[in-house]
């Protein structure tokens, strides 16, 4: 194995450095808070999980992060075929701009958001009109957790759209099939990986956010009140266990999560044919 | 099914433009597409299978006007030089997806439809393989497959040998003239190879600058060029500017003996075949040119002479026995050439 010629060297060595840099960027802070939780037992992070003010707010966070980051897969899968499949002039400024979600502080974005769609911004106003509320409910949530997830269903797509040959939907099309049966048939299930891994990424961002969501979101008990903001509550009032709880919880959930979305991904892999 | 282009005219294709192009094509034939890449070739078959529409003209499958007809209405088989496989299928599902998304028949017919098929190209045993999992050559087989299972009206291939190396390409070549004699689908392909198009067709339509410059037989291609382009780009050949007594033609004032083929009775260029020119003592020839370079070749030598004044290159080919070395001065004696005016 170690004969073979590779830029990194040696398996032994690059898993060793894998392993140990994994351990202490990611493994080591997480099981501190397991640790830390471990005291509540799995007694009391059940009663966590069951109190109806955490139950909401993870349900919330949870459904929301999952609704913006399919919003966000089937835009990103447009955005990135506009982007790679005409050229148009902007169109180099329109590809930057969609990494803008990434660069601009999270807090930045939210108080935009929050004025932009508040009953007296722009936005805000004009659906006002109509009696539809945004800022301060759950759909202010769920329009921040769409903006700061979009650059990753974008990125992870866009790669292969550039890879994907135009003589494929040619073929497609040369064989009598529709618009319709092509895109079904032959361009979603080439892209599934990807758009999934945009997908796990954009759900996982979405979960983990707070910056952006806390000033749309109003932050009310049983409406519109995210799990992570329940943690800041609690540490504020002192119950570092209580908030050590229910961050196990999400952790818990967003592997299950994960691991499921990587499993659906070896699998569609799979069938293209093992790559 | 005989198929008519009348007056087609394309500005931007994607590789080449068309101008009033006029091609017919009789049912049952292999015909081959050959010219330089930017002749328009490609953009031709592509006009043909509904991928690319015309500026003006007509598409005519037999009396059937299909120059509106989308790419679906056609009934057309495209096989793509790079096959355009769907890597997230298996052979079988890619050559049955025509008769699916067009519903031809029941599961079981179309499974028996897809055996007949893969016995055809000989791939029974790939059905459930995944083209990454294939050579370029089985590759192209599956394509050609997929593009045959739909019945389609016309067959076309687009530089269908390109991607592969010469051995196997000359298999396929062969192979792909057998499956034609035995299925007589109407053929068009395209190729920037002329050995190909004239091993394999049964006529060849030359293009260039988007227009067509002869349309015949390998005979006619080669033994009757019709214009100076398929002279040239038909074999080898070299050209020297002439002038013309009346009854012979001059190079740089010396009229030399030669057997005229071709109209031409002129001024203009003398085209000659490499093995058409015999080299002889200086003495004796009216044309003596002095030798450039002098390279082996698999059959002999091949040699190029500068005669008179001007950088004109004449190339020679020679047995290997020859005795002839680069910088001696020779004659030239040219047994057979053809006359073609300037054009324009």
């Amino acid at each position: 194995m170690l004969k073979e010629p590779s830029a990194i060297p040696g398996f032994g060595l690059a898993f060793g450095y894998t392993l140990f840099y994994l351990g202490l960027i990611v493994l080591l802070p997480l099981s501190a808070l397991v640790l830390e939780a471990a005291g509540l037992g799995l007694d009391g992070i059940l009663r966590i999980a069951s109190e109806p003010r955490v139950y909401a707010a993870l349900r919330i966070s949870f459904g929301l992060a999952f609704a913006a980051a399919i919003i966000d897969s089937v835009f990103g899968l447009l955005i990135a075929w506009v982007l790679v499949r005409y050229s148009f002039p902007g169109r180099k400024v329109i590809d930057a701009a969609v990494d803008l979600p990434f660069a601009l502080p999270t807090a930045v974005a939210g108080i935009a958001l929050a004025t932009l769609y508040a009953p007296t911004g722009w936005l805000g106003g004009l659906f006002a009109a109509y009696g539809i509320k945004i800022a301060f409910t759950p759909l202010g949530i769920l329009i921040a957790l769409i903006f700061v997830g979009l650059p990753f269903t974008v990125r992870t797509v866009q790669p292969l759209v550039a890879e994907v040959d135009r003589e494929v939907e040619e073929a497609s099309a040369t064989l009598g099939a529709s618009r319709r049966q092509t895109l079904l048939r032959v361009i979603l299930p080439i892209f599934a990986p990807a758009i999934l891994t945009g997908f796990a990424l954009a759900f996982a961002r979405a979960v983990s956010e707070y910056g952006s969501v806390i000033f749309i979101a109003g932050n009310l008990p049983f409406v519109s009140e995210i799990a992570p903001q329940l943690i800041v509550i609690k540490l504020e009032e002192f119950d570092y266990r209580g908030a050590t709880g229910i961050a196990l919880i999400m952790l818990t959930l967003s592997f299950a999560i994960l691991l499921a979305i990587n499993l659906i991904q070896a699998w569609s892999r799979r069938r293209l044919g093992g790559v | 099914m005989d198929i008519r282009i009348v007056g087609v005219s394309k500005a931007f294709g994607r590789t080449g433009a068309l101008r009033g192009l006029d091609l017919e094509i009789s049912a049952g034939e292999l015909i081959a597409l050959l010219g330089p890449s930017g002749s328009g070739k490609t953009t031709l078959l592509r006009v043909i299978a509904g991928l690319e529409f015309p500026d003006t003209g007509q598409v005519y499958f037999g009396n059937e006007d299909a120059t509106g007809l989308a790419v679906q209405e056609r009934q057309i088989g495209f096989v793509f030089q790079h096959y355009a496989l769907f890597k997230h299928m298996t052979v079988f599902d890619n050559i049955a997806y025509g008769l699916r998304v067009r519903r031809r028949g029941t599961a079981t017919e179309i499974a028996a439809r897809v055996g007949e098929l893969l016995e055809l190209v000989q791939l029974t045993d790939f059905a459930a393989r995944h083209p990454r999992q294939l050579s370029g050559g089985q590759r192209q087989r599956v394509a050609l497959a997929r593009a045959l299972a739909v019945d389609p009206r016309v067959l076309l291939l687009d530089e269908p040998f390109g991607a592969l190396d010469a051995k196997i390409r000359r298999d396929l070549r062969r192979w792909l003239r057998e499956l034609h004699d035995r299925t007589g689908h109407t053929t068009v392909f395209v190729t920037h190879d002329q050995e190909e198009a004239i091993e394999l067709a049964d006529r060849v339509a030359i293009l260039n600058g988007g227009r067509i410059e002869q349309v015949g037989t390998a005979d006619d291609i080669y033994d009757r060029p019709a214009t100076a382009f398929v002279m040239s780009f038909v074999g080898d050949t070299s050209a020297i500017p002439v002038g013309f007594d009346g009854h012979r033609p001059s190079f740089e004032g010396r009229a030399f003996d030669t057997c005229l083929l071709g109209p031409h009775r002129g001024p203009g260029l003398f085209y000659v075949r490499p093995r058409d020119v015999e080299v002889t003592a200086p003495e004796a020839a009216a044309i003596t040119g002095k030798v450039r370079t002098v390279h082996r070749t698999a059959t002999g030598l091949r040699t190029q002479i500068s005669p008179g004044t001007t950088d004109t290159l004449i190339e020679i080919e020679l047995d290997s026995s020859a005795k002839v070395k680069a910088g001696s001065q020779v004659g030239l004696r040219f047994l057979r050439g053809r006359l073609f005016g300037v054009r324009g």
